[in-house]
């Protein structure tokens, strides 16, 4: 019986490390059956950091929470899909016009969640997905623009990263938008508040360790928009970092500000190779 | 009057006789409880989805109560089985009055 019990506890010990590590597991994320690149290489810019593979926040999940991100029917991010279909038909603004006016289906949005944030020539600026769509709003559609972190603005950007799903993250980070990359690097790697923690002290020196009760990832965005279980809707890119800026208890800055842009930029730029998973499901 | 609702079903398009099939549904819906108040204090009246059938060929294969407490987007995944290749008829009964409706066939 003592016999018995011994066995069990060293079986228990053996198996606990496993059990409680925090660290990106070995499993394959299919969607669908549609396999992802959810490790791949660092890209070359990530040289001078320790991080020689980028993993997917989905690595550092619960299986039960992965599953429902392999399954389209089970994720409930895909709820907002369909809702921002509907968006898309929908005719608004003094142009009387439809996304689907100019762009058709939403299939003709293949590959472009892919390399958002890029430059745009026009504008002389970078741009998000975000800022593109409501570019498309306000000039082409003569309509009110999304609110930048709001819900239909995160449902868009979900139909959007959906017809690119499986294609691999390829954000340019040379040519003009070397500057503002620069900026989102600094930013990176920048301590703020009274923690003073910079993004690169949990995602970079401790991914894969714990953070309280919950494990620490990369802070890749390959998956964003992400359906959070936290609060139940879809989060964009700029809430997350809103999020994470205000738990450094720090002043954050606001969604959709030059600082935001810069740092998507870079964060983007850092999961280069990775398969856009949007709308992905988190904790 | 719950906006932007829309019901999503998955059921396998084929099966063995005989075999038991897995059936998902979902349905977007605020399912408001009637319980909150909005910011000036007023109750928010309750409107949620408040049954849910489901029917093969005619025959129950099931019959759901919904209550209040139930979150929004009801998700319900359950087992059938298909004696002979038919027709499975969903349906949801808002408090508003509203009937929407989902059908799908499967073959055997």
């Amino acid at each position: 019986m003592k016999n018995k019990a011994l066995t069990a506890f060293a079986a228990l010990a053996i198996s606990a490390p496993m059990v409680f590590a925090g660290g990106a597991d070995d499993d394959t994320l299919a969607i669908d059956g549609q396999e992802m690149i959810s490790k791949a290489a660092a890209p070359a810019h990530m040289a001078d950091t320790a991080v020689d593979t980028v993993i997917s926040g989905w690595h550092f999940r619960e299986d039960d929470t992965q599953a429902m991100q392999a399954d389209t029917f089970d994720n409930p991010g895909m709820i907002a899909v369909d809702q921002a279909m509907d968006a898309w038909n929908t005719v608004e603004g003094s142009a009387e016009k439809s996304c689907a006016t100019c762009h058709e289906g939403p299939e003709s949005m293949t590959g472009v969640r892919a390399v958002y944030p890029k430059w745009n020539e026009e504008a002389g600026s970078v741009r998000t997905l975000a800022m593109q769509i409501n570019d498309c709003r306000t000039n082409q559609m003569g309509a009110d623009a999304y609110k930048y972190d709001s819900g239909p603005m995160a449902a868009m950007e979900a139909l959007i990263s959906v017809q690119s799903r499986g294609m691999p993250v390829n954000v340019a980070i040379d040519g003009p938008v070397a500057e503002v990359w620069e900026q989102g690097k600094e930013l990176y790697y920048t301590r703020t508040g009274q923690l003073e923690l910079s993004c690169a002290n949990c995602h970079e020196d401790n991914y894969g360790n714990y953070i309280r009760a919950d494990h620490l990832s990369q802070g890749q965005i390959n998956g964003f928009p992400t359906y959070r279980l936290k609060n139940a809707k879809l989060n964009t890119v700029h809430g997350r970092f809103k999020g994470c800026v205000r738990d450094t208890r720090a002043e954050t800055y606001s969604p959709g500000s030059a600082e935001f842009i810069a740092l998507e930029l870079y964060v983007a730029s850092r999961g280069n190779g990775l398969s856009v998973e949007g709308p992905s499901v988190r904790n | 009057m719950a906006s932007g609702v829309k019901p999503r079903v998955k059921v396998p398009k084929s099966a063995s006789a005989g075999d038991a099939i897995t059936i998902k549904t979902l349905i977007s819906h605020p399912m408001e409880s009637g319980q909150r108040k909005d910011g000036d204090g007023n109750p928010i009246p309750r409107s949620i989805i408040n049954r849910f059938t489901c029917e093969f060929n005619g025959q129950s294969v099931i019959d759901i109560t919904l209550e209040p407490a139930i979150s929004t987007n009801p998700y319900f995944e359950f087992e059938a089985t298909v004696p002979e290749a038919g027709e499975f008829a969903f349906t949801w009964y808002d408090d508003d009055g509203s009937v929407y409706n989902d059908n799908k066939a499967i073959t055997v």
